[in-house]
């Protein structure tokens, strides 16, 4: 399988401040991926290494095989959409589609228009005028109009009322759906993750602290809920992500290596936002199975 | 053609919902052998989930031979549920109703039933996997 988005020791640092540090990942094309972690995680400084619009202080960041921001072929096959969806506020969005046309050489300007005129978005307003909303579906739509193999995202959604939110995730998914594009997009909305992401990048301090399939991660984590226990050894439990007790019960939110079979704990599924919220709870605690796996594969760098 | 619908509180996995979705279908015999499921992007765009949370749950039905992918075309259902299990239905129905009763009578409330069907299902099938 192909990779869309490769990091190996990557780090970023700000004087002294390390804003990541050595993050190793590999994203397969065709995944949708979760970047998540608390504000100042480092989610936009990976986001804007592999754009190209920052250059690493430690380690290598390759998309669509190539070195980001090396030459113009590979930049037309990236989109990239910041935090708040900058536009010029005075263009309006007829303005921006030959604005895109003329500095793109892959450029769908029908397929724009189409799409602003299914949403009802005027074409010859200034899109400083538009809502929040629409403001974010104008700058979906041009990043989609690149037709990108690499869609990045920077908490497209932050900002939005439910519905525009849900209208956007729509129009994502169903251009994803068509063109089989990769995508990278950062947000703290676990509930709409869940339902669009196949794939979890959880950063903590700079640090990379999650990182697979949502679908393996959710196979190999459960809540185990039995009577009272300080030692909380558990035959198939590769660690405990995180412990609560009472006087008579404990309930784990574990990572398994095999089945439980202990009967004395009943053992429950977890949601995206159960792992996402335990793992945030205690940063000491990890589930890396790629970069181990890059490290035995390539060698660790040392 | 099918509408596929969401329940976000549900702790069943998004595409084993659609896979129990276009199941019931073919059990009340709503769809049959020929009918086409809904294109992945339409499912996609329409409930704003991941497509391939549809594929996978495709996928899944064809593993379990009730459906087919045509390339370039779509996916069509193969073979119906509706039949001989409705009428076993009916029959298993008749016992559980009397069972009730009889669960009733000894003096289980609705929440006592729920947890020992729960509880001896859970043993049952961990027996089945052992």
């Amino acid at each position: 399988m192909s990779t869309a988005l490769e990091a190996n020791g990557l780090g970023k640092r700000y004087g002294r401040h390390w804003a990541l540090r050595d993050c190793s990942l590999a994203l397969p094309t065709g995944r949708i991926a979760a970047l998540v972690g608390p504000n100042g995680a480092g989610k936009s400084t990976l986001l804007h290494l592999a754009v190209g619009l920052l250059r690493p202080d430690a380690g290598s960041v390759r998309v669509l095989g190539g070195a980001p921001g090396s030459d113009r072929e590979l930049l037309s096959r990236i989109g990239f959409v910041a935090q708040d969806a900058p536009l010029y506020a005075d263009f309006t969005g007829a303005e921006l589609i030959t604005m895109g046309s003329k500095l793109n050489g892959r450029w769908d300007a029908t397929l724009a228009r189409e799409r602003l005129g299914q949403l009802g978005i005027p074409l010859d307003r200034r899109v400083g005028k538009l809502s929040g909303g629409q403001k974010a579906q104008v700058a979906l739509t041009l990043a989609l109009a690149k037709q990108p193999d690499l869609l990045l995202l920077d908490e497209p959604v932050a900002g939005l009322d439910p519905l525009a939110r849900r209208e956007f995730l729509q129009a994502l998914m169903g251009s994803v759906a068509e063109h089989g594009t990769t995508v990278l997009l950062s947000s703290h909305l676990l509930g709409d993750l869940e339902r669009v992401c196949d794939y979890l990048i959880l950063l903590q301090s700079g640090h990379l602290q999650v990182l697979g399939p949502v679908d393996d991660l959710l196979a190999a984590h459960k809540v185990l809920v039995g009577p009272r226990r300080d030692d909380v050894r558990v035959a198939g439990v590769a660690s405990v992500v995180r412990a609560s007790h009472t006087d008579k019960q404990s309930t784990l939110l574990v990572r398994t290596s095999e089945a439980i079979q202990d009967p004395v704990w009943s053992v429950h599924t977890v949601t995206l936002e159960d792992l996402v919220l335990a793992y945030l709870a205690d940063p000491s605690v990890g589930a890396l199975p790629g970069p181990a796996r890059l490290g035995a594969d390539g060698g660790a760098t040392s | 053609m099918i509408e596929f619908r969401l329940d976000g509180h549900s702790k069943v996995a998004t595409y084993m919902q659609l896979v129990q979705q276009v199941k019931q279908a073919l059990r009340t015999g709503l769809l049959e052998p020929g009918d086409q499921l809904p294109r992945v992007r339409d499912v996609a765009e329409s409930l704003a989930i991941n497509p391939n949370t549809v594929l996978k749950a495709y996928r899944q039905l064809e593993i379990e031979g009730l459906a087919e992918g045509r390339p370039g075309v779509g996916t069509f259902v193969r073979r119906t549920l509706a039949g001989p299990s409705l009428g076993n239905q009916a029959a298993l129905r008749r016992e559980l109703l009397a069972w009730l009763g009889r669960a009733a009578a000894a003096g289980l409330d609705q929440e006592d039933v729920v947890a020992l069907i729960e509880t001896t299902m859970r043993a049952a099938f961990q027996e089945d996997i052992a």
